[in-house]
């Protein structure tokens, strides 16, 4: 059975705290980035498009924006800044002479990148209501969603940090795994005009069931199957933050 | 009272037994030495004793606690002082006490009662809110080792606490242990430097391939091992006079490089010998620690 003890959190707090000393020009980034997403290609296609799904495309756009972004900020973290922590800086090493082990070590990161998430997640949303493309209280949902894509990601990308050996080796996972994700997820543009196998591979996707959640929260609908599209994303953050909790092991306390 | 005990500890790499076999046990109070060449299996040794690495046998006792099965109870009232600063860069001094302090479940209003006194010990009052790209190597050293103390743990770790220091810092960083001695608490350390193993170490334990060479007081190690004056012998012809004269005058003599190493149990004859030489120049001294390890270890260069 996993051994996570309560230390876990004194570790998550060491990032905080750090995120806290930078957090004027990580919030600033966290809107910024969204908002310029959401006006130049809103506008500028909302031009061309009149509605999709019923909606104006910059409120379509709206709902994929949360999730992509939230993808995002959980896998900068957990790779760029996980991989600094375990091995540029030897933070985790100094961490685990404490009475802390690798357990508490990854729980708190996978935690603190999808706390990153939430952050993110919380700026798209506060975009989105800027720009009055928010208006049910079903939006309010799409912040625990930011948290669980956040742990989806986490997981998956913790993955990547414990087999590492520099950070050149994460052009791989955002340039062949993660970008092709966002455009085969529906972010941009619904699914239903893709040809059938090019359906049943988004399908399988993880961006994919997180669109189907986020998208219809904001716009004030109910997602359809929310309890499968949950596990989905639940599924393969834990089976991410596993085989990643494995891989620290065999790497680390060898 | 024992506060750490090995026994019969081992661990493989890939088939090759980088630790195979080492008892160890520490009393309270006492400076204890690990000591040995690069590769030798110090590193390995210290991640077994503290529940880092899983032995592939023996058993551990850290401060009573059962490792690795209850290393984290055991690590409670351990400090470890690494070989590479792991300090934290996005902190100041006094955060990356604070912070350290969390990781044993140490309550703030405690920290903050320990921290004047770290500080100080680590001579780092005026530097608490500095960044730690600010401080000097000793600084960062002192830090590591006040971090170390944040838990007030009654062993300590040390792993090669004063490689890359200059002379001022080694020597303070000597005092500091020293007066961490005075106050009773144990300390376990690895060094490659024989004169700072000399000073501090009351027992000490030299290794090579993963195997216990000789282990004892210094003093009592070196006596046992090394006759107890040395006369080193440089110079142009010193190839010649080494054939010619050395082993007649030493009780034993080796040549290395352009260099005779003359052990004997007494200098006079050889010192007088060499007056016939003034080409040569020669070097008499007692017989220290660092002849005692490079007998065990013989001289080859470890690249690992």
């Amino acid at each position: 059975m996993l051994a996570v003890s309560r230390s876990w959190l004194a570790v998550w707090r060491r990032n905080y705290l750090v995120w806290r000393k930078l957090a004027a020009e990580s919030v600033l980034g966290n809107i910024v980035e969204p908002l310029f997403y959401l006006v130049g290609f809103g506008f500028g296609f909302g031009a061309l498009i009149e509605e999709v799904e019923g909606v104006r495309y910059i409120a379509y756009l709206a709902g994929g924006t949360i999730c992509y972004s939230t993808m995002m900020s959980a896998s900068f973290e957990a790779l760029y800044s996980g991989f600094a922590r375990m091995h540029v800086q030897r933070t985790w090493e100094g961490i685990l002479n404490a009475p802390v082990s690798l357990e508490d070590v990854v729980f708190a990161e996978w935690v603190w990148a999808a706390s990153k998430s939430f952050l993110s997640g919380t700026a798209v949303l506060l975009v989105a209501i800027a720009l009055g493309l928010a208006q049910s209280w079903t939006m309010v949902l799409t912040l625990p969603l930011a948290f669980l894509i956040g742990l989806t990601f986490a997981g998956m990308g913790l993955v990547m940090t414990a087999m590492a050996k520099s950070y050149d080796f994460f052009m791989y996972w955002f340039t062949l795994v993660l970008t092709p994700m966002m455009l085969l997820s529906g972010v941009f543009y619904p699914l239903a005009n893709m040809p059938g196998w090019l359906q049943a591979i988004a399908n399988a996707l993880p961006l994919s069931h997180a669109v189907a959640l986020g998208r219809p929260l904001l716009l004030g609908r109910w997602p359809e199957a929310p309890l499968l599209h949950v596990a989905v994303l639940a599924a393969y953050g834990i089976a991410g933050f596993l085989i990643a909790l494995a891989m620290f092991r065999r790497r680390l306390m060898r | 009272m024992t506060v750490l005990a090995a026994h019969g500890i081992r661990k493989s790499y890939g088939g090759r037994e980088v630790v195979a076999g080492i008892d160890l046990e520490l009393t309270r109070g006492e400076c204890y030495g690990l000591l040995g060449p690069n590769g030798a299996g110090k590193t390995t040794t210290l991640r077994m004793l503290l529940g880092l690495t899983d032995p592939d046998a023996g058993d551990i006792r850290l401060l009573g606690h059962p490792v690795p099965k209850a290393a984290r109870e055991g690590r409670i009232r351990v400090g470890v002082v690494p070989q590479i600063d792991n300090l934290d860069p996005d902190f100041t001094v006094r955060e990356n006490l604070l912070v350290y302090g969390r990781y044993f479940g140490l309550r703030e209003a405690e920290m903050e009662e320990r921290l004047p006194r770290l500080l100080e010990f680590a001579a780092l009052e005026q530097r608490a809110s500095s960044r730690i790209q600010e401080l000097s190597g000793g600084m960062k050293r002192r830090l590591v080792l006040a971090r170390a103390l944040v838990n007030d743990p009654d062993l300590i770790f040390l792993d090669e606490p004063t490689t890359g220091l200059d002379p001022q810092a080694r020597h303070q960083m000597w005092e500091k242990l020293r007066v961490l001695l005075r106050q009773g608490k144990t300390i376990l350390l690895t060094t490659h430097f024989m004169d700072e193993a000399e000073r501090l170490c009351d027992r000490l334990k030299i290794i090579d391939h993963g195997r216990t060479l000789a282990e004892g007081a210094p003093h009592a190690l070196v006596a046992e091992h090394i006759e107890p004056e040395v006369v080193e012998v440089y110079g142009e012809g010193v190839e010649a006079w080494y054939r010619a004269e050395a082993q007649a005058l030493s009780a034993r003599a080796e040549l290395h490089g352009e260099t005779a190493f003359c052990y004997l149990r007494e200098a006079a004859p050889a010192i007088e010998n060499l007056r016939r030489f003034p080409h040569l120049r020669f070097l008499h001294r007692r017989a220290n620690l660092e002849d005692l390890f490079l007998k065990l270890t013989g001289r080859e260069i470890r690249d690992e």
